[in-house]
């Protein structure tokens, strides 16, 4: 059955014994993919650690290259010439605000890559120089294959999902299947169970076992992130980047590939930490954002209970522009709902007319703030925001005692109170901006119907220092900048 | 290698990443994530080994597909985050 899928016995005499420069150079690489990452500690150095990145990946590519066979050079230049192409015009033209479904678009990619890459290695063992004496895959190396195959399939499917959601593709309301949780333990359970059958069985029996683990690693890929909302996107695409991570490096063992397993031990961490920072940022534990169903539209009356009108002091862009003026120091809050509406330029321009009459601007950014970790920095970058006048939440916070204004735009749940004083509340013990501290609080807002991701009431709409500035972003700001000349 | 060895080197290479990510400034989360997506693809090494060598006609078209997603990933990666990283500037007045 099969017969011709079924690895090839001459190739036993390829592969086995890298040359010792080629794993130095391997390892050379995995420490220019380090440098490339401490390049990221500031923006000053970072542009070399990007150089750094790619100096290690030329590394690896031409060793291997070099090091083995290169009867299929042409398809290979072929591939490499096609996707680089296909990768290039990609980056050339993405939206930054479309940033987070670019990066699980991406991840999907390194994850089909590993399953590829380890039924490759399964169906030819030899080119990889995985054959014991008897001619058969060694059970570790086949534990690590299967464990390559799974995690880079759940690291595909899940991506695929994530991808659909953050670009609209795809409801981002949770879906939530009755029994989920027993079905993943299930389907995890049994991938495992499968990995150490396939490891154990015989080299006839192995097909059959490797073709269940791939596909119902598929299936808990998707099963898993179909109940998240889209509130805890940010958790998401960092903890698939953790997943194509341990993928990369569960493919380093196969090989015995120091270069790959650095990486990937790098970039596991990587995805790791800043899931936990996400986490950290929302109050959220890991594991009910795993469980899902974070912002769920059906979850009946509990939201629903009528908000008391209570007044709040309405004004105008000149009240605005006239204030704004007399202030000195300044302190934005942007958050995603000012991406949404594309008011970065406005609102830099409106910071630029300031700072010529002399008031401190300073951005405050929080952790969550738009869709992935560190998105809010990059669309204010993009908007040629100086990154030393955008302070994070820790770093800034005390300073709203000292602020004339707080101008909020596009952000709620961030400046919530409720988050410090209301046991009750679900966003209770997340991290926020003190901006009742300000003297002034302006708040820009479409109308006073709508309420941020949580779906609570807030409120800083309600104190006596706060001005609602009721209109879309971009209008308001512009309008805002037009006054103040 | 043995795979005592390899477990070393992975399990350094852990604690390496741990300090390495905590001392990232938070501004440059996004262009971390593209860049560790970029050097993932160093998966790369895996479909090239499939696509060069003989033994397996199935093996060498899997592995040259697996070049070509990884050749997605690692121009386009690291094309992005030049891209977003030539975008920080600091105040030069």
């Amino acid at each position: 059955m099969m017969s011709f899928l079924a690895p090839a016995a001459d190739a036993a005499a390829h592969g086995g014994g890298t040359p010792a420069w080629a794993m130095l150079a391997y390892l050379i690489a995995g420490v220019f993919f380090i440098l490339a990452l401490r390049g990221l500690s500031s923006p000053a150095t970072s542009r070399a650690g990007n150089r750094n990145g790619m100096i290690g990946m030329a590394i690896a590519v031409i060793t291997t290259l070099v090091t083995h066979d290169i009867a299929n050079i042409v398809e290979i230049g072929i591939a490499i010439f096609l996707g680089g192409i296909i990768g290039v015009t990609i980056a050339r033209k993405i939206a930054m605000t479309a940033m987070p479904e670019l990066v699980a678009g991406f991840h999907s990619l390194v994850g089909l890559a590993a399953v590829l890459v380890g039924w490759a290695a399964y169906l030819n063992p030899g080119a990889f120089g995985l054959l014991t004496g008897d001619g058969s895959i060694g059970a570790v190396s086949k534990i690590e294959m299967g464990l390559g195959i799974a995690i880079g399939a759940i690291t595909f499917s899940g991506s695929v999902i994530a991808f659909a959601k953050l670009s609209g593709k795809m409801s981002g309301s949770p879906i939530m299947l009755p029994g989920r949780h027993v079905i993943n333990l299930g389907v995890l359970g049994a991938i495992i169970v499968l990995t150490a059958l396939f490891a154990l069985a015989g080299p006839g029996d192995t097909m059959p076992l490797i073709v269940a683990v791939t596909v119902l690693a598929f299936v808990i890929g998707f099963l898993l992130i179909i109940p998240i909302g889209g509130a805890d996107m940010p958790v998401v695409v960092s903890m698939l980047n953790s997943y194509s991570g341990w993928a990369a490096a569960a493919m380093g063992f196969t090989l015995g590939n120091t270069a790959m397993i650095i990486t990937g031990a790098l970039v596991g961490s990587s995805g790791a930490i800043l899931s936990y920072i996400m986490c950290r940022a929302m109050n959220r534990s890991f594991i009910s954002v795993i469980a899902g169903g974070f912002g769920a539209d059906d979850s009946g009356g509990g939201k629903g209970e009528p908000r008391e009108q209570r007044p709040y002091k309405q004004g105008s862009a000149a009240d605005a522009a006239y204030m704004l003026e007399q202030a000195e120091r300044v302190i934005i809050i942007p958050g995603y709902g000012m991406a949404v509406a594309q008011a970065q330029h406005a609102l830099r321009e409106m910071a630029d007319v300031l700072e010529a009459k002399g008031v401190e601007v300073k951005y405050a950014i929080h952790p969550v703030a738009g869709r992935m970790p560190g998105h809010m920095n990059v669309l204010l970058a993009e908007a040629s925001v100086e990154y030393d006048k955008v302070f994070e939440l820790e770093d800034i916070n005390s300073e709203f005692a000292q602020a004339d204004v707080a101008f909020i735009i596009g952000a709620n749940d961030v400046v919530n109170p409720a988050a410090k004083t209301d046991k009750s509340s679900p966003i209770y013990g997340m991290p926020v901006f003190d901006v009742d501290k300000a003297k002034q609080v302006f708040f820009i807002k479409r109308s006073m119907g709508g309420v941020g991701y949580a779906g609570v009431d807030n409120d800083v709409f309600y104190m006596d220092q706060t001005m609602m500035l009721l209109s879309d972003a971009k209008k308001m700001v512009e309008e805002i900048v037009k006054a103040m000349d | 290698m043995d795979f005592i060895s390899i477990l070393s080197i992975f399990v350094l290479a852990c604690f390496v990443g741990y300090y390495v990510v905590w001392s990232v400034t938070p501004a440059l989360h996004t262009p971390l994530m593209a860049v560790t997506n970029a050097i993932s693809s160093v998966i790369i090494v895996g479909g090239l080994i499939a696509a060069a060598e003989a033994g397996s006609d199935v093996a060498k078209w899997l592995g040259l597909a697996a070049v070509v997603l990884a050749s997605v990933n690692i121009f386009g990666g690291f094309a992005v985050t030049e891209r977003m990283l030539a975008m920080y500037k600091k105040k030069d007045k």
